[in-house]
């Protein structure tokens, strides 16, 4: 990433919180994310991704702070930042029980998109992704790699600026893991901002820039090559763990 | 007698073939990992293992008994986690360890020593419904509910599927310490750097085995030269070395891409780094490298996949 043009972030957070009764779940933190910079959000289980992330989707509201997505304001502004933004998780991404181009069509009309639009837009993507003789095949047969291509590529439908993804790759071979991180690239090179989440150590070399949550708080934030500098190792792997495991609330 | 033995066991769920041929064999004492992603056949293996599932043809022993004559005296013996989390939400820690010793008509005294490690882990949370405990928490759990009833034989589907880093770690610590006191573990895991915890492993795709043995054996039959190849930017690093004239493949591994060559060359780091260099790359580095498991199933992968009935 070049920021020698200093562009505005796509996300801002300045001491963004959210508890839960006594229990603060994301504990005042403060990044911003450029403009097609690829973004690794880690922290072990139970650190507050999940909370965190949620909020900067507009699902969530926060107890305190500011944060912006897209321009939107999280606090005043949720729905016009669902509007803005792709979100695809491992858990939930496409409907099972409908063809390719029912999901694409489904989701291209929950962002609005025009049905030209939509018409247009299916065939470069599935032309893209070498799924033409699949347009009409049901998603759920589809294995599990082709359907989380597709999943991403959906969520890119309505040209958001910024793209959410949590957890990927989970459960996906080995090849196809690297050919949906070319899809990242690639996005991330049209100017798309990619913030996702992994557990995959390897996975966090690839992105621009990684931060690691640990009981709610932003413990280091940096590039791979920084963190490893900062902690004094050579893999991402042992800065995660030499953080993760420091952690009060790691459950 | 080997602790787990199946022979050319196939299952198909209606068109769908989830099992193919498998024929495996898993010492007593053996720490063996079942390695492949989501479709490999991992959980059918498991299911038909514990008995929960008949196959379609093929036999299998567990223990010294069959899967399908014998299968009353299996639930005995062996300790089944499946991958989804599968204990009683709305008990608490402590209930549902109660509850899977009462079932199989022992109690938590009797078998502590075997839990005492993990389930101290717990104890804070003894009186929390399980349904209210997080990722490893619960995993936790799930194993001391598995062992419990001191199986000879446990079997792990997944069980560190979506856990974070240093969870996996303290997991597989704790299935060191256990085949330490002689248990047998079958272990599945779609992380390929898992694999190298196991004693020996079977690579899965789509329902067949590619490749049973040893981690560093596996390792070894890696049968292209291989390099790590480091330059200041990944996603360009890697278009330009997929263009490069002698590359068979090439795969980004964390901070380095990993490149195969078709052929052995003496002067390949030179003429690489010139190549690099020529096409705007900073700061290349290129290394001889072993392979890793990971680079031995993508090849297996890619030789499987470009097989005519792939």
């Amino acid at each position: 990433m070049s920021t020698t043009t200093a562009p505005e972030p796509v996300i801002r957070c300045e001491k963004l919180t959210k508890r839960f009764g006594a229990f603060t779940a994301v504990d005042a933190i403060s990044f911003a994310v450029a403009p097609g910079e690829i973004f690794g959000f880690l922290g072990a289980n139970g650190a507050g991704k999940t909370t965190a992330m949620r909020m900067l989707c507009g699902l969530l509201g926060p107890t305190e702070g500011r944060a912006s997505v897209a321009g939107f304001d999280v606090f005043t502004q949720p729905e016009r930042i669902k509007q803005h933004i792709g979100y695809m998780s491992q858990k939930f991404s496409l409907y099972e029980d409908l063809t390719v181009a029912e999901n694409i069509r489904f989701y291209g009309g929950v962002y609005g998109l025009a049905t030209a639009a939509i018409r247009g837009k299916t065939d470069a993507l599935l032309q893209r992704l070498g799924l033409q003789g699949e347009r009409n095949t049901l998603v759920g047969s589809l294995p599990l790699g082709w359907k989380q291509k597709l999943a991403f590529s959906v969520a890119l439908l309505h040209d958001p600026a910024v793209v959410f993804l949590d957890e990927p790759t989970g459960g996906v071979d080995p090849i196809t893991r690297r050919q949906f991180w070319d899809l990242i690239y690639e996005a991330a090179a049209r100017g798309v901002t990619l913030f996702i989440t992994t557990h995959y150590m390897d996975e966090a070399e690839y992105c621009d820039r990684v931060s690691i949550m640990v009981d709610g708080k932003i413990e280091a934030l940096d590039t791979p090559a920084g963190l490893k500098q900062q902690f004094g190792v050579d893999t991402m792997d042992e800065v995660f763990l030499h953080l993760a495991r420091g952690a009060k609330n790691a459950e | 007698m080997p602790a787990v033995e199946l022979h050319s066991i196939s299952k198909a769920y209606g068109a769908t073939p989830a099992v193919r041929e498998v024929s495996l064999s898993v010492e007593a004492g053996e720490l063996f990992g079942l390695i492949g992603p989501d479709g490999a056949g991992k959980t059918t293996l498991f299911r038909i293992l514990a008995t929960l599932l008949l196959a379609d043809s093929g036999s299998a022993t567990v223990a010294g008994h069959d899967v399908v004559r014998d299968f009353r005296a299996i639930r005995n013996v062996v300790g089944y986690m499946p991958g989804r989390f599968s204990l009683y939400q709305d008990l608490t820690v402590q209930e549902n360890l109660e509850f899977f010793a009462a079932v199989f008509r022992t109690t938590v005294q009797e078998n502590y020593e075997l839990v005492r490690d993990i389930y101290e882990q717990l104890a804070p949370f003894r009186n929390r419904r399980a349904g209210a405990l997080s990722g490893g928490m619960k995993q936790k759990l799930a194993l001391c509910c598995a062992l419990i009833h001191k199986p000879e034989v446990l079997l792990l589907d997944e069980p560190t599927t979506g856990v974070d880093a240093v969870s996996r770690q303290e997991f597989w610590h704790m299935l060191s310490t256990l085949k330490a006191r002689g248990i047998t573990i079958v272990v599945s895991t779609p992380y390929m750097d898992e694999a190298a915890r196991c004693e020996r492993v079977a690579l899965l795709q789509t329902g067949q085995v590619l490749r049973v043995d040893t981690p560093a054996a596996l390792r070894a039959t890696y049968p292209w030269p291989l390099y790590a190849v480091r330059a200041a930017r990944m996603h360009p690093l890697l278009q330009d070395l997929r263009a490069y004239p002698a590359a068979h493949s090439c795969y980004a591994f964390g901070e380095a891409a990993h490149l195969s060559l078709a052929q052995p060359d003496a002067a390949a780091e030179a003429q690489l780094t010139a190549y690099l260099s020529s096409k705007g790359h900073r700061d290349v580095v290129v290394t001889p490298v072993p392979a890793t498991i990971e680079d031995t199933f993508m090849d297996l992968l890619q030789t499987h996949q470009s097989a005519p009935t792939a």
